[in-house]
């Protein structure tokens, strides 16, 4: 029943030995503010209950890793928009799914009769494309670096097959440069970054060398496992007390330095740097991916001559704050109260990886 | 953001391979690599093959995991 | 008969519904209660305080790896009545039809109800048949009630569990779920993995027998998982319940999907698996009496009750402690 390459990297007793080690490592420090930009270390960390194991010895800060909680609540309004035309297929991960918009959500919407479906994959939407050959299938391309080359593998799987009733509303943003951003916020106080697992296997551990030179921040690739991520929380405190500040990777097992260069390169055949909108941050230039011109015919916000509306905040909304790292998800208003995972207000109350989500389910400990 | 997960390859078919975690398998493309062969091992996410998984080095970071474990100095 | 499809004809009482019932319904489920076609079953006197219980179904594929969904349909009826402690004395069989089903797959979806009430020792007492216009049902919809009879001296009691109490899950987690998504084929995924759906009466009315007030309480985590049954199982009990992620027994091709999707199997729907609290002292020899049997052969002690805020909590694999709460919604495949 073992699954390999997972159940050794949640080793009960290997654990001890590491949270032990690095009780004893940082006996009598105060807690070391230790940021952790993707969300998948949000869910991970909290269902291992690893701020239960680490409590007192750091205080892990939620970043803005969280592709869903970052898309401005426009996008979902233009899904919307786009699925309410006749003859569309809306086809999106299911993270998107329950995500509110100002108006409303997908999931509701279905109710009124829109055609979205949940897929696991975009090569599935351009399948439905290639089998409906009369409807509009629109794939929301929300994701990071991670993700990135998947949808483009599927922009150019459309091309390549002269599928025309295929395209993607894009919302890819990528993380160091927004990890450069949160860094020099002083409000935020981030004394070390614990770097995302697949991002880093895309872009390579190198990737964050700027961000530990320029801040004197010690930055950790870890993977996703309960060992992976004691272990790389381990390594970014002994960097800490001995005053270093450099990239290390504890993922060697997938990321490499350079990153996976193919990938890479099918990114930038596809997309091309820009400026974007991160939710309840505003506009970070260079952090988004934008479909190129050559593949407009696949941009549905080319296609159907639409713009994603860039936010006017819903007030009482503190996701900007909490994704930053500023406030944890209790400190925000209407945390449990307006805004909760049954009725949420804003994504990262319900996004499975939004902070505020990961708070009500496994609870602060 | 980037739910993966070790697969193993257990077929390749041009641009695509099946690949399995646990008995579940699915048909995945494996455009973003080069020279993949059955019997590799690969992270899996939204249907892509997006990177190997060296068996080398997991072996080594679990020696580290477990190098930490047993230390009996305080680093 | 018919060309092979259920008409509307077949729903409006006259010639073609008798004998559909005649032919295919009655025929099959043959008993002496259901015979006379009375507008009741008449079940004779009952010994005994009375469990009724009423649950309907409209799972899609009606089809599917383990199972379908007439078997479903009296399993959960009877499962219902066991984990209440009642041997079940009789269910009844509503079938709503959209015009255009298939007779063959009617039948055999009548042939696993048969067999399923055969193996509950039960009779299909009464039933009753629609046929709605095409485009207003999934396929067929089924509805099963089920009446039993209270074992002597047992009754579910939640108020009587104490710090100390042990979880005993029957099984493993998720199997059901899992094999109706991917019967689906949505996710265009492949995996061995059968539904668990079983008819759990004789398996815990032996546990009732053999070790009796032993057993607080019970339950069948149907929809929702096993997560959301331990939290009304807290919330009747007033109880804290912590649960030991090591023990949690998790089928290796039910585990591979959950990795891939990123699904939590405590919340994957199961319908042929009981959780049981009972008293701390017995529950090693309530796991061994239920390893004996078909059903619960992958029996486990997967957690106990505690003192603390009622609630449910899971000391996690590398010894962290997270909360085990309700869910929102079903689980969706994440890439996140």
């Amino acid at each position: 029943m073992q699954l390999k390459y997972i159940d050794e990297f949640r080793d009960p007793g290997l654990a001890r030995g590491l949270v032990e080690k690095t009780r004893a490592a940082w006996a009598g420090r105060p807690p070391m503010r230790i940021m952790e930009v993707c969300g998948t270390h949000t869910v991970s960390i909290a269902r291992a209950g690893i701020r239960s194991l680490l409590s007192g010895v750091v205080t892990l800060i939620s970043g803005p890793g969280c592709p869903v909680c970052v898309t401005p609540d426009g996008y979902i309004d233009a899904a919307v928009g786009l699925g309410m035309r006749p003859d569309t297929i809306i086809a999106t991960f299911g993270d998107m799914l329950r995500v509110p918009g100002r108006r409303s959500s997908l999931e509701k919407e279905r109710g009124n009769g829109i055609d979205a479906r949940v897929l696991y994959s975009p090569l599935d939407a351009v399948e439905i494309a290639a089998k409906n050959k009369d409807k509009e299938v629109v794939f929301l391309g929300v994701g990071f670096e991670t993700t990135a080359p998947s949808i483009a593998g599927a922009i150019l799987a459309a091309a390549d097959r002269k599928i025309p009733n295929f395209s993607v509303l894009s919302s890819v943003r990528t993380i160091p440069l927004a990890m450069e951003a949160l860094a020099s916020d002083p409000e935020v106080r981030i004394e070390g970054f614990l770097c995302p697992a697949h991002v880093s296997a895309i872009i390579g551990s190198d990737a964050y060398i700027p961000v530990a030179g320029k801040f004197g921040l010690p930055c950790v690739v870890a993977g996703f496992e309960p060992l992976d991520i004691l272990c790389g929380i381990y390594m970014l405190l002994l960097q800490k007390k001995r005053g270093a500040a450099s990239v290390e990777n504890e993922y060697a097992r997938v990321a490499t330095a350079a990153g996976n260069r193919k990938a890479l390169g099918v990114i930038s055949r596809v997309f091309e740097p820009g400026d974007i909108a991160w939710r309840g941050i505003g506009v970070l230039p260079g952090t988004g991916l934008r479909i190129r011109e050559d593949f407009s015919a696949f941009d549905a916000q080319v296609k159907f001559g639409i713009a994603v509306p860039s936010e006017a905040e819903k007030t009482a909304c503190r996701c900007g704050d909490v994704l930053k790292g500023k406030i944890t998800p209790p400190q925000c208003p209407l945390f449990g109260k307006a805004c909760t995972p049954e009725e949420p207000y804003g994504p990262c109350m319900v996004s499975s990886e939004g902070s505020c989500a990961a708070y009500f389910k496994y609870g602060a400990a | 953001m980037c739910l993966g997960v070790p697969a193993r390859v257990v077929e390749v078919a041009g641009a695509s391979a099946t690949v399995e975690v646990g008995g579940a398998r699915r048909e995945v493309s494996i455009m973003l690599l080069d020279g993949v062969s059955a019997g590799d091992w690969v992270i899996l996410h939204a249907g892509f093959a997006i990177e190997r998984l060296s068996a080398e080095e997991a072996e080594r970071t679990l020696a580290l995991f477990r190098e930490i474990s047993d230390a009996t100095e305080i680093h | 008969m018919s060309g092979g499809k259920i008409l509307l004809s077949h729903g409006e009482g006259g010639k073609r519904t008798r004998e559909l019932i005649r032919k295919v319904i009655a025929k099959r489920f043959d008993n002496p209660v259901l015979a006379p076609l009375f507008d009741s079953g008449l079940l004779g006197r009952l010994d005994g305080e009375v469990a009724f219980t009423t649950d309907g179904y409209v799972v899609t594929p009606a089809i599917f790896p383990g199972g379908d969904i007439g078997k479903l349909a009296v399993c959960g009826t009877l499962n219902d009545l066991s984990v209440c402690g009642a041997r079940p004395v009789a269910v009844s069989c509503s079938l709503i039809l959209e015009e255009g089903f298939p007779v063959k797959t009617l039948e055999t979806i009548l042939d696993s109800m048969k067999a399923a009430a055969d193996e509950g020792n039960v009779p299909v007492a009464c039933g009753d048949t629609k046929v709605v216009e095409k485009g207003n049902a999934d396929g067929i919809f089924i509805t099963t009630s089920g009446v039993g009879i209270l074992r002597d001296g047992w009754r579910p009691a939640p108020e009587k569990v104490r710090p100390g109490d042990r979880v005993i899950l029957s099984g493993t987690m998720g199997d059901h779920q899992t094999a109706v998504l991917i019967a689906r084929n949505r996710l265009e995924l492949s995996a061995e993995i059968l539904s668990d759906v079983a008819p759990l009466s004789s398996m815990l009315i032996g546990v009732l027998d053999a070790f009796g007030e032993k057993v607080r309480f019970m339950r069948d985590p149907t929809r929702g998982g096993v997560g959301v049954s331990l939290n009304e199982m807290a919330e009747s009990s007033r109880i804290r319940i912590v649960l030991d992620e090591t023990r949690l027994p998790v089928a290796e091709g039910v585990r591979g999907i959950c990795e891939i999707l990123g699904f939590d199997p405590l919340y994957l729907a199961n319908e042929g698996k009981a959780l049981l609290i009972v008293d701390g002292g017995a529950a090693e020899g309530i796991v061994a009496a239920l390893r004996k049997t078909a059903y619960g052969r992958n029996a486990a002690v997967i957690g106990e009750a505690t003192d603390g805020t009622p609630g449910v909590l899971m000391k996690t694999a590398v010894g962290g402690m997270r909360a085990v709460d309700y869910p929102v919604g079903d689980q969706l495949p994440r890439i996140c």
